[in-house]
């Protein structure tokens, strides 16, 4: 299911537009995420995708545009929105030679939980990830497919609500794949907002709000069942981006 | 920022940066190997031919083992403040460094965190080489050494923004020995650590010029005088000038806005 419900907006963007040099990577990129929906933000390689995440998280600068997080500007109140924001980057970020609870613990602490709420809360996010036995193991002994569940375990310990996830599931088999989307899946049913970035047709399901970013430009908002039925969707998708198989 | 979470973010970056220090055996060991080889072997050797006239703090003639530690000492935080700005290149180029600037608390707080948990780990490490050069019969008051620890903190605080600093013009792992070459090195001769300011002069005035200018001649001797049971305000200023200095270039450094991550974004 795309929408859990929620009247109030977890996302906007308005406007935004981003340039590296004279190649602009954004242009005028408008949308909203909505409470509780687990919204998919879909464009192939190189659409603009970890630069509206980059954005979207504070790590670059908006020059040109506006984002609100629960109504927090970032431009105003950068504390505010990113204390509510929970992300999973698409390059992996843990520290490789700490534990998982050191890594787990030193998020918690930045932010404001105490070492043990800290620890309380990652064996309890791990356990439901299905990764709590190896709370204790260094990260760099761990799978990739781990290594993401413990990010997405790190990223949800301070509760944020709104959860941004870009190509997460990048780089794994289909069956870590798909227990990852599950996962998240049942996280939006328990009421957190989700954006999820992703180049993978077969990650949106019918009732999903969909955004499809090409070249930089929103191409396409609204569910995704509206864009075409699942026996076309695929198709529409590349003729929409430009890009025929 | 309330307080309370300023403080669990500090602890939370401490316990990282001891974590990972204590974890690397080769680069603790290496730390007190550095100053120990340049006391033994260095100094040994130009003891016969440095003749040391009496300057302050010192009352007497000393021995060369004498002057060179707190130069050692000063070595062995301009190093690690290296390594640390090392470490931040790399977790920039690793990742790690996104989940530190997507906290909800202010950037100049973050870096400073970072810089004062740095600075309190290799503290210890400049202890024990303290000690270990007693046996050298280097010997300095026994409350000199407790009267070092807010000069060590001061020197130690300064020379860490100074690699912060640098770590945000650094793009590169592979630039960094780049940095050690043209940074480190001559920082380090260019200073009063291996020789007193007015040996230096009589090499060269352009040379003397450049050590009194240097930021590092200021922070052993602060060490030196602090050792000694003496305070000397000229290095203790210079010292907190530069360390405000080099962290204001720090937070410019790593605004999203200005710094790397914009240079990252135009590029």
């Amino acid at each position: 299911m795309g929408g859990c419900g929620g009247a109030v907006t977890a996302l906007q963007v308005q406007g935004l537009s981003h340039a590296f040099g004279a190649r602009k990577a954004l242009a005028q990129v408008s949308f909203t995420v909505e409470s509780g929906s687990f919204t998919v933000l879909l464009g192939p390689n190189g659409a603009g995708k970890t630069t509206l995440v980059s954005l979207v998280t504070g790590l670059y600068y908006a020059r040109q545009g506006e984002i609100r997080v629960f109504g927090h500007s970032f431009r105003e109140d950068p504390l505010r929105a990113l204390a509510n924001l929970g992300v999973v980057f698409q390059t992996p970020t843990l520290d490789l030679d700490l534990t998982v609870a050191e890594n787990l613990a030193y998020h918690g602490a930045l932010h404001n939980l105490s070492r043990r709420e800290a620890l309380a809360r990652a064996r309890a996010e791990l356990e439901r990830l299905g990764a709590a036995d190896r709370i204790s193991d260094k990260v760099r002994s761990l799978s990739g497919g781990l290594r993401r569940r413990v990010e997405i375990a790190r990223a949800l310990l301070h509760r944020p609500k709104l959860f941004v996830i870009d190509e997460a599931t990048a780089g794994l088999d289909v069956a870590g794949r798909q227990n990852l989307l599950a996962s998240v899946r049942e996280l939006c049913r328990a009421g957190t907002s989700v954006l999820w970035a992703t180049h993978m047709l077969d990650e949106v399901e019918g009732d999903d709000p969909l955004i499809v970013l090409h070249g930089g430009t929103v191409r396409w908002t609204g569910p995704a069942r509206r864009l075409a039925p699942a026996t076309a969707f695929a198709q529409t998708f590349l003729e929409i981006t430009g890009e025929r198989a | 920022m309330s307080p309370g979470h300023a403080f669990r973010s500090l602890a939370g970056i401490s316990r990282r940066e001891l974590l990972r220090l204590i974890g690397q055996k080769g680069r603790l060991s290496a730390a007190i190997v550095r100053p120990l080889v340049w006391l033994a072997i260095f100094a040994a050797g130009f003891r016969a031919v440095l003749g040391l006239s009496i300057i302050p703090p010192y009352e007497t003639y000393i021995l060369y083992e004498v002057y060179i530690v707190p130069g050692l000492a000063a070595m062995m935080l301009l190093f690690h403040g290296m390594q640390s700005s090392l470490s931040m290149v790399y977790d920039r180029e690793m990742g790690s460094m996104r989940v530190l600037l997507t906290a909800p608390l202010p950037r100049w707080w973050l870096l400073a965190s970072r810089l004062l948990a740095s600075t309190v780990a290799v503290i210890p490490l400049v202890y024990v080489f303290l000690l270990m050069a007693r046996l050298w019969d280097v010997r300095a008051p026994t409350l000199g050494y407790a009267a070092a620890l807010p000069a060590l903190i001061l020197a130690g605080l300064m020379l860490g923004a100074f690699g912060l600093a640098l770590s945000s013009l650094i793009r590169q792992l592979e630039n960094f020995a780049g940095v050690m070459n043209f940074v480190i090195f001559p920082v380090f001769f260019a200073s009063s650590a291996l020789y007193p300011l007015w040996r230096l002069e009589e090499v060269g005035p352009l040379l003397a010029a450049a050590a009194a200018a240097n930021p590092f001649t200021y922070a052993v001797e602060l060490i030196r005088f602090a050792l000694y049971l003496r305070f000397e305000p000229t290095a203790a200023i210079v010292c907190a000038v530069a360390f405000a200095g080099f962290l204001a270039l720090s937070v410019v450094g790593y605004d999203p806005g200005r710094g790397f991550w914009a240079r990252r974004a135009i590029e």
